[in-house]
């Protein structure tokens, strides 16, 4: 009886103990989400002339961003209803372009990065779930914190975000009704073409009146911290 | 709304006309602007009219305001413009307070008035936020969000000239907020109130200039992008940043659920469904918790 007992319990830390290695290789998505925005911080703060730099700053995105991302179900859902319309051809490409778009979206938002504190939230969900929300607040002296919230899903390659909410701005629920009109009027290839357009023009449009302002502002503000 | 000292009464009355006045211009503009409206967007039945204020927004602050407020963040240092807007933060928390007792949140509304007192003796007038630093949060809450508490439906968009994005419902709620501003109201002689109110503006738009780059980062349409995200931020305000999930933010879990079907790897947690669903759909697609779960149920 007791050596049943014994073979049991064994087999059953044996179970146990196979999910709990892959659970250890997968970084948890709070943790995930912690370590890449201090990562990449990190590598703003060093580096002070990146902000100006566009390429310097979309080789950062790319490199450890882009990874974490899952952009099939980005552009899945910023296209919505549409996406059942497409074929796989047209998904690829559509896929590509938004991401795209996307990594050029971030290249600015990090170009914006001055002195802000993050506030990582403790994660509220259960082991077992396989979509979950991590939040970030930004705080920045003398002005409310603004929420950053990563909708995150679990694939057998990580978690992966798939959606963005900046102070409860869905990006992907953002696109949609654009995307929806411009597909009713020129179809899936029409808002293919109208991303290429959107990609090929000019990174950065400047300031008006000030040039220098937007790009040289950051630079110096963080020099005048240290 | 001149100098001369009115008696109350007149006062409103005079205010009264203006609001009538000023209505009645909207509604006329708004008639002329449906006309020209293709009506795509049940939200925004009057997008001619939007559109056209948008334009003139957009040409206003590419000629003026951007560079006002590009100049502004150039030549005052860092410090110097916190001051600024914690001084018209911190007036702006008295009616943040006051909103947050007619929306029946009482515990917010006091910390409201009690970062006013100790940010205005504290925070020498204002320009310190102490309070955050003691962990008196700031709160965002307007007569339109307010409204918007009390069940008042959005209303179609509107965009207001230099105000920008709006709705009905926050064009009566920002109509009120200014009749309540105590800038507004009780800074004289005028010329330093229209100063004030001018500093303000331009610290606003100072704050936004790195959100208005990455817009035209991101936007196709502009106009389409601005709107949504209005839309989406007032309704997550007025729900204070939980608002009930509705059929748009459904939408995205069916189509989402398609690539992955076609995707070389199987991926979990494909169809974005409730919290149950994806606890059964979960073993379904990873092999691991398909081995998991079948062998415990042996």
């Amino acid at each position: 009886m007791f050596l049943r007992l014994l073979v049991v319990a064994g087999a059953l830390a044996a179970l146990a103990s196979a999910p709990a290695a892959r659970a250890q290789e997968m970084i948890a998505p709070d943790a995930l989400v912690k370590n890449v925005t201090l990562e990449v911080v990190d590598i703003l703060r060093k580096d002070k002339d990146i902000s100006g730099d566009r390429k310097k700053l979309v080789a950062l995105v790319d490199a450890k961003i882009v990874p974490h991302f899952n952009f099939t179900s980005m552009t899945a859902s910023a296209v919505g209803t549409n996406w059942s319309k497409a074929t796989p051809e047209q998904k690829t490409r559509l896929t590509d372009e938004f991401r795209t778009l996307m990594v050029r979206t971030y290249a600015s938002s990090i170009a914006a990065f001055r002195d802000q504190k993050f506030d990582f939230r403790p994660l509220r969900a259960k082991p077992t779930d396989t979509d979950v929300t991590v939040n970030v607040r930004v705080i920045q002296p003398g002005s409310e914190a603004v929420k950053i919230d990563y909708e995150m899903e679990k694939t057998p390659r990580g978690w992966k975000v798939w959606d963005v909410r900046v102070a409860d701005i869905s990006l992907t629920a953002n696109y949609r009704t654009e995307f929806a009109n411009i597909v009713r009027d020129s179809g899936v290839d029409g808002l293919i073409k109208a991303l290429q357009t959107k990609n090929a023009g000019p990174p950065e449009k400047p300031v008006a009146g000030a040039p220098a302002a937007a790009s040289e502002a950051p630079a110096s503000e963080m020099k005048k911290k240290r | 709304m001149t100098g001369t000292r009115a008696t109350v009464g007149e006062g409103l009355r005079q205010r009264v006309r203006a609001v009538v006045c000023a209505l009645a211009f909207i509604s006329l503009t708004l008639v002329s602007g449906c006309a020209t409206t293709n009506g795509s967007d049940p939200r925004d039945p009057f997008e001619g009219f939007n559109r056209a204020m948008y334009s003139f927004n957009d040409g206003l602050d590419t000629v003026v305001v951007k560079p006002v407020s590009s100049a502004y963040k150039t030549i005052t240092p860092d410090p110097v413009r916190t001051w600024v807007r914690n001084f018209f933060a911190n007036i702006e928390d008295v009616f943040i307070g006051v909103n947050n007792m007619l929306q029946g949140k009482f515990v917010d509304g006091w910390t409201d008035w009690v970062r006013f007192a100790f940010n205005s003796v504290l925070g020498v007038g204002g320009i310190n936020d102490v309070a955050s630093e003691m962990g008196l949060e700031k709160h965002n809450e307007d007569f339109g969000q307010t409204f918007g508490r009390w069940g008042v439906g959005s209303g179609p968009y509107l965009v207001l000239p230099l105000f920008g994005p709006s709705s009905v419902r926050d064009f009566a709620g920002l109509w009120i907020d200014w009749t309540v501003d105590p800038l507004w109201q009780y800074a004289r002689p005028i010329d330093v109130r229209n100063s004030l109110t001018f500093l303000r503006g331009v610290s606003r738009r100072t704050d936004l200039l790195d959100a208005s780059r990455i817009l035209e980062e991101a936007a196709l349409d502009k106009y389409v992008f601005q709107r949504d995200a209005y839309l989406q931020r007032r309704r997550a305000l007025v729900h204070d940043g939980n608002p009930p999930r509705d059929a748009s933010s459904r939408l995205r879990e069916e189509p989402a659920a398609e690539p992955r079907a076609e995707a070389p790897l199987p991926e979990p947690g494909t169809a974005r469904l409730q919290a149950a669903d994806l606890v059964l759909e979960a073993p379904a697609v990873e092999p691991a918790a398909v081995a998991a779960a079948g062998q415990s149920e042996r």
